[in-house]
């Protein structure tokens, strides 16, 4: 394994202030925000609808399937849930990646120019 | 203890000692010590998360708790599997950009001062040695049931193994030892659970059916309710699964051991995928277990329920099948406890040491000379305490580990993140808060004061539940919102570094 190249320079200074402040990077947050917000609200609701039912009702304890009660259904479904928004994620995390990337070139040039 | 059973434990011992020997010869540097030089891939470093969640109290615990509780023990399966979600979406990578060894260094990334290391590092050394301490006594008392030895040769057995594993090999062997382990760990439980399925006949309805009428609970043994009976309790214990583990120093590390964000994120990914299948397994082994051990024998064996899956294995598979599985527990506690030391000592030897006491004027030598000293005496320090602690009833120390890693970490991590306004001192106030409320409300709770005998100390509990999360948890927010909002203006300037690297990678 080489030894990384990270440790042994000294960081880069970069502008940060001046890539905050443009429109690409504004707009790219902007849009990271109203991806994982919702999301983050809605399995987290998701999540605490099972305790909250067991714990303060007993809805879930009809059978659903068979004798499989529907507590054992809503619980696999959070199963689901979670490997489908991990999947959703990843896409979605590609996406955003070749807009940063984007970013980041468009920045360098201008310090490029700067010099 | 048969021949069989030692020719596993034998080739564990020795394989794991095989692979800390390999990666002793490559742990030249405090990056490879501490982080296996950022050169896990993705995959590597997923089945490795994947086995740090995969602790004994998964696989031996939760088993154990489907079979006495049936529902009620899954809810442990959903709050670590939802937790993913918190850590994918929330901190993985952020936390991987910012960081390099430790949280602390996330969150100095933003504030740049010697106190809020210093706490970053008391609360990282507090859950480590709570976490430690639990799985150090469960350890102990496993092995002594599964070997046959006394509690004190087990925990000292167990203790120079993790030491040896983390003082020689680094990150490196750490990471392996829990990959092996991962690995092992699936195939047994796939195998458990095939011959479960085999009895039912492949059929999970009849299986369902059956398990009304096999256990003392009877058709309620499907229902939740069965051990959780104070709703409020329920919640907290709820809040601690889902938001602790992304406060836990042992699985906040391993994001430092990838190259960059988007390997982190491929990680979470194949952890995810492991750790679920694994946790609708735990349903066979539970009900495995129930059915064909039966619960008075499981309560016979250990009232926790911690050896419900050996001995489902030895009724499905005889001496083999349980010599394997106990061989894979043992392994299963070897690995985490060495990934808990780890961060342990990055925390001692990194922050404290090398960043606050000789602020940062160290050489690459004494870096590593440091995190030796820091791994010999977090590891000799939780031996001691786990030796003391052996009648202590270690569910309610893991609960207080990922409360403490619920209350105190995540709402610096998040406010580091996301909140412009956020400064110095609400990092510092929510940090304290939400450790110091989580000690206090488990040191007054029904797990350490009650009745004769259900708890550490005879009395009444000032705290009626058992775990303070509801209260500890936003009590951590709201120190940190409150302190950002009555001290000086925040560091904009800084922010606005932190958001560009936290979004962009850039470094």
């Amino acid at each position: 394994m080489e030894q990384k190249a990270l440790n042994t320079l000294p960081p880069q200074q970069h502008d940060y202030e001046a890539i905050a402040a443009s429109p690409e990077f504004k707009s790219l947050v902007k849009k990271k925000n109203k991806f994982l917000l919702p999301i983050t609200v809605f399995f987290l609701l998701f999540y605490f609808t099972l305790p909250f039912l067991t714990s303060f009702s007993t809805v879930l304890n009809k059978p659903a399937i068979g004798d499989i009660t529907w507590v054992w259904v809503f619980a696999f479904a959070q199963f689901i849930m979670t490997w489908s928004l991990c999947m959703i994620y990843v896409k979605k995390a590609n996406e955003f990646d070749v807009e940063s990337e984007s970013i980041l070139k468009l920045h360098n040039k201008n310090e490029g120019s700067d010099r | 203890m048969s021949v069989l059973g030692l020719f596993f434990f034998a080739a564990i011992v020795g394989l794991t000692l095989y692979v800390t020997y390999w990666a002793s010869k490559r742990t030249n540097s405090a990056s490879e010590f501490y982080t296996a030089g950022g050169g896990l891939t993705g995959w590597q470093n997923g089945i490795a998360i994947a086995g740090d969640y995969l602790s004994a109290a998964s696989f031996l615990g939760i088993a154990g708790a489907i079979a006495l509780n049936g529902f009620d023990g899954f809810f442990y399966s959903l709050g670590y599997l939802v937790a993913y979600l918190v850590v994918l979406y929330i901190v993985a990578e952020p936390l991987r950009n910012l960081g390099k060894y430790t949280l602390a260094d996330m969150i100095t990334a933003r504030f740049d001062q010697q106190k809020i290391r210093a706490t970053a590092a008391i609360s990282t050394l507090t859950i480590v040695l709570f976490y430690m301490i639990a799985q150090l006594v469960g350890a102990g008392a496993l092995i002594q049931l599964l070997l046959g030895i006394d509690y004190w040769i087990a925990v000292l057995l167990v203790g120079i193994m993790m030491t040896t594993y983390v003082l020689f090999g680094g990150m490196a062997a750490t990471s392996w030892v829990q990959i092996i382990k991962a690995v092992l760990l699936m195939v047994g439980t796939i195998i458990i659970s095939f011959l479960v399925l085999l009895k039912f006949d492949f059929n999970i309805l009849k299986m369902f059916s059956e398990m009304k009428t096999v256990t003392p609970a009877g058709a309620d043994y499907l229902n939740p309710g069965v051990k959780y009976t104070n709703g409020i309790d329920t919640m907290s214990m709820m809040i601690a699964l889902v938001f602790g583990t992304a406060g836990l120093p042992h699985i906040l590390m391993r994001f430092f051991t990838v190259k960059d964000a988007k390997t982190a994120r491929s990680s979470v990914v194949y952890a995810t995928w492991i750790v679920g299948i694994f946790y609708i397994l735990t349903i066979f082994l539970g009900f495995g277990a129930a059915a064909f051990v039966g619960s008075e024998d499981i309560i016979e064996a250990n009232a926790a329920g911690n050896m419900a899956a050996p001995l489902l294995a030895k009724a499905l598979g005889g001496d083999l099948l349980m010599s394997f599985v106990s061989a894979v527990a043992f392994a299963t506690i070897l690995a985490v406890v060495a990934g808990l030391v780890l961060s342990g000592a990055s925390a001692f030897a990194h922050d404290i040491y090398a960043q606050i006491i000789k602020k940062g004027q160290v050489t690459e030598k004494e870096q590593m000379k440091a995190a030796r000293y820091a791994s010999i005496g977090v590891s000799a320090l939780s031996i001691i305490l786990a030796l003391f602690a052996q009648t202590m009833n270690v569910a309610f120390l893991v609960s207080l580990a990922f409360c403490i890693a619920a209350s105190a970490n995540l709402p610096v991590i998040i406010y580091t993140i996301y909140w412009k306004r956020f400064n110095t001192t609400g990092a510092v106030s929510a940090m304290l808060t939400g450790l110091l409320s989580a000690l206090i409300l488990v040191a007054v709770s029904p797990n350490v004061w009650g009745p004769e005998g259900t708890a550490i100390f005879v009395g009444d509990p000032l705290f009626p539940l058992t775990n303070p999360a509801v209260v500890s948890v936003p009590a951590g927010f709201i120190a940190g919102y409150i302190g950002s909002l009555v001290s000086a203006k925040a560091d904009e300037r800084k922010y606005a570094e932190v958001a560009v690297k936290a979004n962009t990678g850039l470094k």
